[in-house]
């Protein structure tokens, strides 16, 4: 480790147990000046910020938060490689800033306990006092800074207090020398890893080892039973390193301290020795408010309506609040697209700014309001404390899938958009099971599905009701399509679970934090976040598939493949109604108006079919007929794949209406209803046509942001195109059973 | 002798032993659950499963199934 310079920025690593304030303390320390990315090949995410004091410029690392530094997963790793200083991406850290729990602190003390041992200067910054004196709970800081023999700053990191304090300890501690190392493991432990070290270092040496042994590393490759170090960290020893570990293990199991139960039993023994006499509580645990919420939030009855209401509570507010935010957008994009027409003559600049970008990135922007508002939700609900409550709710019902109930909430806000139910999904440490859940997650009929489900079957479904009008078949029908989502997602997940995720399960064994008001400054800065996120990562692809997508429906354009008679018919229409705009006769120019709308979407409709989509749609005719689809319906279905929304305004154009509709006109409707396969008297639809394409974008991976977030969140484009595929053979086969079925018990 | 997941709520005990060497057993050992450790059970979620716990001044939640493989000895308290 070099010594750093004044001019050099510092590099400092923050690590703490999870629900300790540890975003919050780092948000406090670098405010807005901080990056987010991912470190290559896992799907941990990257945080770094940046802070002055005093001349010195600050890079904060800040590590995602865990109870203990022992790494059994390429996740885990990350944590150890970045303290170690042994990853190139980041530079080796200065100091470790360590942030605890005051009203927990035994507990907390264990990570302490390992920090201290990885030879770095390390501060304290000691959290929650407050929460601890509301409990009773004294902490004598001075007497555990003594004990640990470093640095320990009393903070509130919700309030940003005792923030520059923290700061100057850091400071000081970055530029001194680590503390003389204090091992809380027994003598014959310590000499196991002292001859292990030796042995693993001079081997290094002679051969090309990629990395050195530090200390930890060699008493982690003692402790890990689950054989992760050794199959990592040992490969490039000419050794056979693995028969000396196993050895010493051995004797140290004839010593009586059997690894791994010496290590947590070695910690909290020294955990105890150093709190004796620092932490005084109450001989009666005082009964908190906390305690008193808990009673009522957890209660097997209270607990669980409680739960269901607040959940239907958040979903009112979702669609409530962000259908008209969404309107509002959708209105503010027809403006700009009015806006372009007045400005750009007609051609391929109108058509490409109007239906490829403006459409596009009207795509991306018209999800912000639900995203917002869900991860607002989400974020006020972790904030609290109640996240952990509902996952332990509903941990035995997702068991049954073979997820846990960590996987709950994720899911549940992909009902509104998948999108924030991925990005939901981090709070699953446990790779496999974040990986089924985010892989599911898109099967849930989120909103934009249901402009489709409105149009289709208020067109196709009789509006039948049984039992005194109590039930609607209409109704029955959309119910079925959210279930027929549920159901989907839950079988894939437990195929995903029992066959390419397959692996033990992972323990529940987690906090149950204690509740405190959310914070709102972590609350909207997450909120934020999250949507900046969104709109770059998902934003730039969208608008690129728009585009590619417009481009498919636009070209090879040539205006004289059109009807020459559609043609003339549209010029002379055109003078009419600027005649009649002379002329002031309001009747005569709506009619004539009307006219040459018809005529336009006529044109429109034969400059489609003469696309390269067009004839895509046609190409795939032969495919999609077994589902009971015409060309058209095909069509659609390939333009909608960038977005599933568009498919309403595609029905529009390709069924000769004008991309100016929505599910609710009547015009679509009845242009679906009598719509007939081309040279023929036979409908196109009927309803297991319609139920057949319902099933489609029902289980279809038709939103290219989802898939965008999901290369994101798993730092690969594997999983999103395994999405892809199977969402859209499920989407395939269940379209087809649908119509095959439907046509034989209903008839065409 | 008796098993965590056989405790009735409100019942406190001193953990005796965690079986197991794998994840799940170390991870129970880290949360704290080692032996000598006080707990205390603070209820059951809706469908049963899985427990609160009260240990070292914290809330846990751990399934049934985790619960036994912790010994604990309901006598001492």
């Amino acid at each position: 480790m070099s010594i750093a310079s004044p001019t050099q920025t510092l590099t400092i690593a923050l690590v703490g147990n999870p629900n300790t304030g540890k975003s919050t303390l780092f948000n406090g320390l670098s405010g807005l000046r901080q990056r987010v990315g991912n470190y290559p090949g896992v799907t941990v995410e990257k945080k770094i910020g940046r802070y002055e004091y005093q001349g010195q410029s600050f890079t904060l690392i800040d590590l995602p938060g865990t109870y203990s530094l022992a790494p059994r997963s390429p996740d885990e790793m990350i944590a150890v490689d970045v303290l170690l200083g042994r990853r190139d991406d980041v530079h080796s850290p200065q100091a470790v800033l360590c942030i605890v729990d005051a009203s927990n602190l035994e507990r907390h003390l264990y990570l302490v306990s390992q920090v201290l041992e990885l030879g770095l200067p390390v501060v304290i910054a000691l959290n929650m006092v407050d929460v601890a004196r509301e409990r009773g709970i004294a902490v004598n800081a001075e007497l555990l800074a003594e004990r640990l023999r470093v640095p320990v700053v009393v903070v509130q990191a919700n309030r940003q207090v005792g923030l520059t304090a923290l700061k100057d300890a850091i400071a000081k501690a970055a530029v001194a020398a680590a503390p003389p190392l204090v091992s809380p493991f027994p003598e014959a432990f310590q000499q196991e890893v002292e001859q292990l070290g030796a042995v693993l270092r001079r081997d290094h040496a002679k051969a090309d080892a990629a990395h050195d042994w530090p200390r930890y590393l060699v008493e982690r490759l003692l402790l890990d039973t689950s054989g992760y170090l050794a199959s990592t960290q040992l490969a490039g020893h000419h050794r056979d390193a693995t028969a000396l570990v196993a050895a010493a293990r051995e004797r140290l199991k004839t010593a009586g301290c059997p690894v791994p139960g010496v290590e947590p039993v070695s910690r909290y023994r020294w955990v105890g020795e150093v709190l004796s006499g620092v932490v005084t509580r109450p001989r009666d645990r005082k009964r908190t408010l906390s305690d008193a919420i808990d009673a009522v939030l957890t209660h097997r009855i209270a607990g669980a309506v409680v739960f269901v209401v607040l959940m239907a509570f958040m979903f009112r507010c979702v669609f409530w609040i962000a259908e008209p935010a969404s309107q509002l957008i959708d209105a503010l994009n027809a403006l700009l697209a009015m806006w372009v027409t007045a400005f750009v003559p007609e051609g391929q600049l109108r058509s490409l700014l109007i239906d490829g970008v403006i459409a596009g990135v009207g795509g991306v922007l018209v999800f912000l309001p639900q995203i917002f508002l869900l991860f607002l939700f989400i974020g006020v609900l972790e904030d609290c404390g109640y996240m952990s409550r509902a996952a332990y709710l509903m941990d035995k019902l997702m068991s049954r899938v073979g997820l846990s109930g960590k996987s709950f909430i994720p899911l549940l806000s992909s009902f509104a958009c998948a999108i924030p139910g991925i990005m939901a999904a981090r709070v699953i440490e446990n790779r496999r099971d974040r990986l089924v859940t985010i892989l599911v997650a898109p099967l849930m009929t989120c909103s934009a599905r249901l402009p489709v489900y409105v149009l289709l079957v208020s067109a196709f479904i009789p509006p039948l009701t049984f039992l005194n009008g109590w039930v609607h078949l209409r109704d029955l029908t959309m119910l079925s399509m959210y279930l027929l989502g549920i159901v989907a997602a839950v079988t894939v997940a437990f195929v995903l679970k029992s066959t390419i995720l397959r692996g033990p399960t992972p323990p529940f064994v987690m906090e149950l934090p204690s509740y405190k008001l959310p914070s709102p400054g972590t609350v909207l800065w997450r909120m934020l976040e999250n949507g900046r996120e969104f709109v770059y990562r998902a934003g730039t692809l969208i608008l690129a598939v728009s585009i590619i997508v417009w481009a498919l429906a636009y070209y090879p354009r040539h205006e004289g493949d059109l009807d020459p008679a559609l043609v003339a018919a549209q010029a002379s229409q055109a003078e009419r109604v600027e005649e009649l705009q002379a002329s002031g006769d309001q009747e005569a120019l709506a009619a004539a108006e009307a006219t040459l709308q018809a005529t336009d979407n006529l044109i429109a409709g034969a400059h489609l079919q003469n696309s390269y989509l067009g004839r895509a749609g046609k190409f795939i005719e032969p495919a999609v007929k077994p589902l009971g689809w015409d060309w058209r319906i095909g069509c659609a279905a390939i333009a909608s794949f960038p977005a599933r929304e568009v498919v309403i305004a595609t029905l529009g154009v390709i069924y000769n209406l004008g991309s100016d509709v929505d599910e609710g006109s009547t015009p679509l409707r009845d242009t679906l209803a009598a719509a007939t396969w081309e040279g023929t008297e036979r409908k196109v639809f009927n309803v297991p046509v319609a139920l057949s394409v319902m099933v489609f974008f029902a289980l279809c991976a038709q939103c290219s942001s989802t898939l965008a977030i999901m290369k994101r969140e798993t730092n690969s484009w594997r999983w999103p195109l395994f999405t892809f595929v199977y969402m859209t053979t499920l989407a395939y086969l269940g379209a087809l059973a649908t119509y095959q079925i439907g046509i034989r018990l209903l008839g065409g | 002798m008796s098993r965590l997941s056989e405790l009735r709520i409100g019942k406190s005990a001193a953990v005796k032993e965690v079986e197991g060497l794998d994840e799940i057993s170390i991870r129970l050992m880290e949360m704290g659950l080692i032996p000598g450790t006080q707990l205390t059970v603070v209820g059951v979620a809706p469908l049963g499963d899985p427990l609160e716990v009260e240990v070292r001044g914290y809330r846990l939640s751990l399934r049934r199934t985790e619960a036994a493989r912790i010994q604990v000895d309901a006598s001492e308290c």
